[in-house]
């Protein structure tokens, strides 16, 4: 990470000193021009994640949290087989719903940007992708559930079609219907950085492909998913962060019966261990850095863009 | 006229003569002033109504400002945020948990008018001279402090209370007799393989743990001390218990908040589980057929009071106790009672339902003639008469209260392994 930040650092050119104060001075008016922004980061994202970790090493009743210093909140974290299985459930979540929002999100993306000719339908297809955002994320993922319950409308309809002759009970409350809820919650997620980089593209290079003999698969593979990389990039570093803070979506859409590692958080909070939470969290961060990390070795975001 | 703009502090600061009158049970003179002042009420849905806040402004002339949270968020606005609220309306057990944090402040029971008319549940633990006191945490046991300032419970009336008991029921398993089609007697149906995947509990941990302690029980796999106060290796053992079930795809799905079991139950997702009295009454407004099945094991209970906010003084700790005596006088214990609810001086409630609603609620019999609720849906035909019949039936068949133990936190962290398992 560091690296990638001093490579993107813009290099100023070396001016020869210039005689004036200290506000002429490019180091004092450089630190000048960064402080604001430098406050506002320690101030509202640092300073909670130090706070954060510092109370993961206290300890707390119902009605009290004890600062002092102790391990027992990481030994109960990591000595519990269920927080690996429920770390285990949210990598699965955040896997099966990223290769999906994927798959979709780029048919989406490549059907905008290279068989729409015309910009104006381009964009106005783009904002009916965006229609379903302009309602509330729960409406969206509760109108679910009377859709896929027991007696609900999907299986209605296959009983009545003959598909089924019990209903489904995977329907809901299931892994299924937590997925489910997520790919439709999170697509547009990866629809709109990879349609904006599919943009850029140029066009001649396309037709250079064509020109020198690949066929459609070819330059699919070869020219157009090489370039959309950061875009691709982007994408999946969006919904691997959603999924894997999500909490609500996991509760509603399982009925309370899967955990991910957000719910986890959510039960300890709302039962005031709020040190355990914390302690649950700062492991849930450094992984969702180290998924990240990894992403970032595959492209250069600041390079490519 | 100026007098009608002093400040509390104001009014406070002049002296004797203000605190006097303050204190002194004619309030006329401050009748004018009470308009202006407004009470902080939060607590569980059950009984903040907004029928209760406008009633309060038509009869007392303040506002009462009411919100509605759930079990765990008002224990921690109780316990963490005590300048937010002016009366807590709380259950008993989440009064063990936040008492010790001295967010509250004890009552003088001296200034309760209707004190000596409460149930005894609430005073000495029995319902009546000769009944036994359940497991759990029992109201009496967390009702009363040694002094204005007590810290720890008393065992026994002190003149000093830290909740004035408002409302209290009976819970047990709600079920879908149209689906089931046949009687069902015991808490062990709940696990029963028969009603795999529509099956439900509460995910709400301290209340659930007493679902399950009364299953395990029925079943015969356990043998509790106290289920309201279990140790490390009984909590264990019922974990073991439910997780296996879970696992086996008994439950389809735990439910946090009133409108959740109310849709698992109408939607027939679920045929079988723990459910609040009005959320069968939610049920069967919408015509389905619903029953609060009475078990042979008898009822887990729970009870809720209003408690004082430690910075509560002056008028408006006059309003509070306004407001408690109104509370008590009968027009809100009606109101619930209407709802499937106790009041803690059913005598006063009485005169304000009619003989046929009082029958039919509270002693057990027939209803004469069509029961509505105070919303005006209709809850009962003529003839019907209520599950798990009188008031003395039902209380009297309470086996265990609500409760927090002593290994809580043990309790709260495998349940937690429990959702995630």
């Amino acid at each position: 990470m560091t690296d990638t930040l001093a490579q993107a650092a813009p290099q100023a050119p070396a001016t020869p000193p210039r005689k004036g104060g200290a506000l002429k001075n490019r180091h004092v008016l450089g630190w000048l021009q960064a402080a604001p922004l430098t406050f506002v980061l320690i101030a509202f994202l640092v300073a909670p994640i130090v706070m954060i970790v510092i109370v993961s090493f206290w300890q707390a009743t119902e009605f009290s949290i004890i600062p002092a210093f102790s391990l027992e909140n990481y030994e109960f974290l990591f000595g519990s087989p269920v927080t690996y299985r429920v770390f285990l459930a949210t990598f699965k979540y955040a896997l099966i719903t990223w290769a999906l929002t994927l798959v979709i999100g780029f048919t989406v993306a490549y059907y905008l940007a290279f068989h729409i000719r015309s910009q104006s339908i381009q964009i106005a297809l783009f904002l009916v992708c965006t229609i379903p955002f302009w309602t509330s994320n729960i409406i969206r993922m509760i109108s679910w559930i009377p859709f896929l319950g027991r007696n609900g409308i999907a299986n209605q309809t296959l009983i009545s079609w003959g598909v089924i002759d019990e209903p489904l009970e995977w329907l809901l409350y299931s892994d299924f219907s937590v997925i489910l809820a997520f790919v439709h919650l999170y697509t547009l997620f990866m629809v709109v950085p990879i349609f904006n980089t599919m943009m850029r593209i140029d066009k001649s290079l396309l037709e250079a492909a064509r020109d020198g003999g690949a066929n459609g698969y070819q330059t699919l593979v070869n020219v157009v998913i090489p370039l959309t990389k950061p875009g691709i990039m982007i994408g999946t570093i969006f919904v691997v962060t959603l999924v894997m803070g999500d909490f609500i979506t996991v509760r509603f859409m399982s009925g309370s019966q899967r955990a991910n590692v957000g719910r986890l958080i959510s039960n300890d909070i709302g039962l005031l261990q709020y040190p355990s939470a914390a302690a649950t969290a700062v492991v849930l961060l450094c992984t969702v850095l180290i998924v990240i990390g990894i992403l970032l070795r595959f492209v250069n975001i600041r390079k490519e863009l | 006229m100026s007098k009608m703009r002093w400040s509390r502090r104001s009014v406070l600061r002049a002296g004797g003569a203000a605190v006097a009158a303050s204190t002194l049970p004619a309030p006329m003179i401050w009748a004018q002033e009470t308009k202006n002042i407004t009470l902080r009420q939060f607590g569980t849905g059950v009984s903040n109504l907004n029928d209760v806040a406008k009633k309060v402004k038509e009869d007392l002339g303040f506002t009462l400002e009411m919100t509605a949270l759930d079990s765990d968020s008002v224990t921690q606005r109780a316990a963490t945020q005590p300048d937010s609220f002016d009366i807590a309306d709380i259950e008993y057990w989440i009064c063990k948990k936040v008492w010790p944090t001295g967010n509250l402040q004890a009552m003088d029971t001296s200034k309760i008018a209707n004190y000596d008319k409460i149930v005894g549940i609430f005073r000495d633990g029995k319902l009546t001279p000769d009944s036994t006191i359940a497991q759990g945490t029992a109201p009496h046991t967390v009702g009363f402090v040694d002094g204005p300032d007590g810290k720890s419970f008393a065992a026994s009336e002190t003149g000093w209370m830290t909740l004035i008991p408002t409302i209290y029921n009976a819970d047990t398993l709600g079920i879908r007799p149209d689906l089931i089609g046949r009687p069902i007697e015991s808490w062990t149906e709940l696990l029963n393989p028969e009603f795999k995947g529509k099956a439900s509990i509460l995910d709400i941990s301290s209340i659930g743990i007493m679902d399950m302690a009364m299953v395990c029980e029925a079943m015969g796999e356990i043998q509790y001390g106290d289920k309201g106060n279990m140790t490390r290796d009984e909590i264990d053992k019922t974990f073991a218990i439910f997780t296996e079930a879970k696992r086996a795809g008994q439950f389809r799905a735990f439910w946090k908040t009133f409108d959740e079991s109310v849709n698992l139950m109408a939607s027939g997702e679920v045929v079988i589980q723990s459910m609040w009295s009005p959320a069968i009454t939610a049920v069967k407004s919408r015509g389905i057929d619903c029953v609060y099945q009475p078990l042979k094991e008898g009822y887990r209970s729970w009870g809720g009071g209003i408690g004082l906010s430690k910075s509560l003084s002056g008028m408006e700790l006059d309003a509070a106790y306004e407001y408690i005596n109104w509370y008590l006088s009968g027009w809100v214990g009606g109101y619930l009672m209407r709802q499937g609810y106790y009041s803690a001086v059913p005598e006063t409630s009485k005169e304000f339902m009619s003989p046929n609603e009082w029958g039919y609620w509270f002693e057990g019999k027939e209803a004469t003639d069509v029961i509505t609720s105070p919303t005006g849906d209709t809850l009962a035909q003529a003839g019907e008469t209520r599950d798990g019949g009188s008031f003395y039936d039902r209380m009297g068949a309470v086996a265990c209260w609500n409760a927090v133990m002593d290994e809580n936190q043990y309790m709260v962290r495998k349940w937690n392994e429990f959702i995630a398992a």
